[in-house]
């Protein structure tokens, strides 16, 4: 998913970085103010933002014979909405250009686009579509966090096309040619992260329901009220 | 081990198999390079010169140090928060537990009261 600094002709670094900013910047706004209107969800937020900083960093081989980064960034955006998980996947980015040469600060807005918002909001369209066709919360959940993680690879796919459509096959051809490089290697990624999500789902169901109720993921229990009503 | 133990340990088991079963199963034969790298190899071998360079490429090896640092500091902060939600539903409960025995005691002693002044 991370395109290499340098790697796209400065129309394009430059047309993604204005399409990803705004979202970027409306996440910093939303990052604040859960913050300061929820002090008590600063924990899991914490949750989120790290959730997706260790994943991000792992490289895991697949069946293709490659390998390949997850993402992390469903739980953060089925948890606190997408513009929240813009910042936080942007801030990993950065500190991955910056730091491992991984990506770039020229394809820093590219990758945003594709890493922290495609991502988080094709994850939370479907699991908010899962959920509304009557599916319980984890398989919803799965279903979220494996294609939060399959779209920003099929965008990083989109992004190169775009950027290097092939004289003879054109954009669709080439288009192919990147998703057969990105997105078949990403599908059992996509599967494990899936899966890493329900568990964390399931260890938060029990430990942060509260947290869990206040942002309507779970309906509050019916109060205990040793049946008085 | 509770049902809900046994599923989770179940989930980090078949996360384990999906990464490990590929690894068996072609016997080191792949190489398994990053798709990333792939994609730039590729279009350097078209003839594409990217026209801009990181200001800091660590060298391998500290790459993959920073990289696990990175795992490293994530892991971290979320072993903290599911530790102190953890924490803080065991407290709560023993809390509720606690408040549950004195309330009960306290109902006893007032039966008992109220029996001595009946009498």
């Amino acid at each position: 998913m991370h395109i290499a600094e340098g790697f796209l002709p400065a129309g394009h670094a430059l047309g993604w970085t204005l399409a990803a900013a705004p979202f970027v910047a409306h996440g910093a706004r939303a990052v604040v103010k859960e913050v300061r209107e929820n002090p008590e969800s600063t924990l899991l937020l914490g949750a989120a933002g790290a959730f997706t900083f260790v994943l991000s960093a792992i490289k895991l081989p697949s069946i293709t014979g490659s390998s390949s980064h997850p993402t992390g960034t469903g739980p953060g955006a089925i948890l606190f909405r997408p513009p929240v998980m813009a910042l936080l996947g942007t801030v990993v980015l950065l500190f991955q250009a910056l730091l491992l040469a991984h990506g770039g600060l020229t394809t820093l807005g590219a990758n945003a686009f594709a890493f922290a918002v495609v991502g988080p909001w094709a994850g939370y369209a479907a699991y908010r579509l899962t959920r509304a066709a009557g599916a319980g919360l984890l398989p919803a959940v799965f279903v979220g966090v494996a294609l939060a993680d399959l779209a920003t690879y099929v965008t990083t796919s989109l992004q190169l096309a775009l950027a290097f459509p092939d004289a003879s096959t054109g954009l669709a051809g080439t288009l192919a040619k990147f998703l057969g490089v990105f997105a078949v290697t990403q599908i059992p990624l996509a599967i494990g992260e899936g899966l890493l999500g329900v568990l964390l789902f399931r260890v938060l169901t029990v430990n942060a329901r509260p947290e869990l109720e206040r942002l309507g993921i779970l309906k509050p229990a019916p109060v205990p009220t040793g049946g008085a009503a | 081990m509770t049902r809900r133990a046994l599923v989770n340990a179940l989930l980090v088991v078949a996360v384990v198999a999906l990464f490990a079963v590929p690894l068996l199963v072609d016997g080191g034969t792949s190489g398994y390079g990053g798709t990333d790298a792939a994609v730039t190899e590729e279009l350097e071998a078209d003839g594409y010169t990217p026209w801009f360079e990181s200001f800091f490429s660590p060298a391998g090896e500290v790459e993959s140090g920073l990289f696990a640092l990175q795992a490293a500091l994530g892991g971290g902060v979320l072993g903290y928060v599911l530790g102190r939600l953890r924490g803080r539903r065991t407290a709560a409960t023993a809390t509720a537990t606690a408040i549950a025995a004195a309330t009960a005691t306290t109902t006893t002693s007032g039966g008992t009261a109220a029996e001595a002044d009946r009498r």
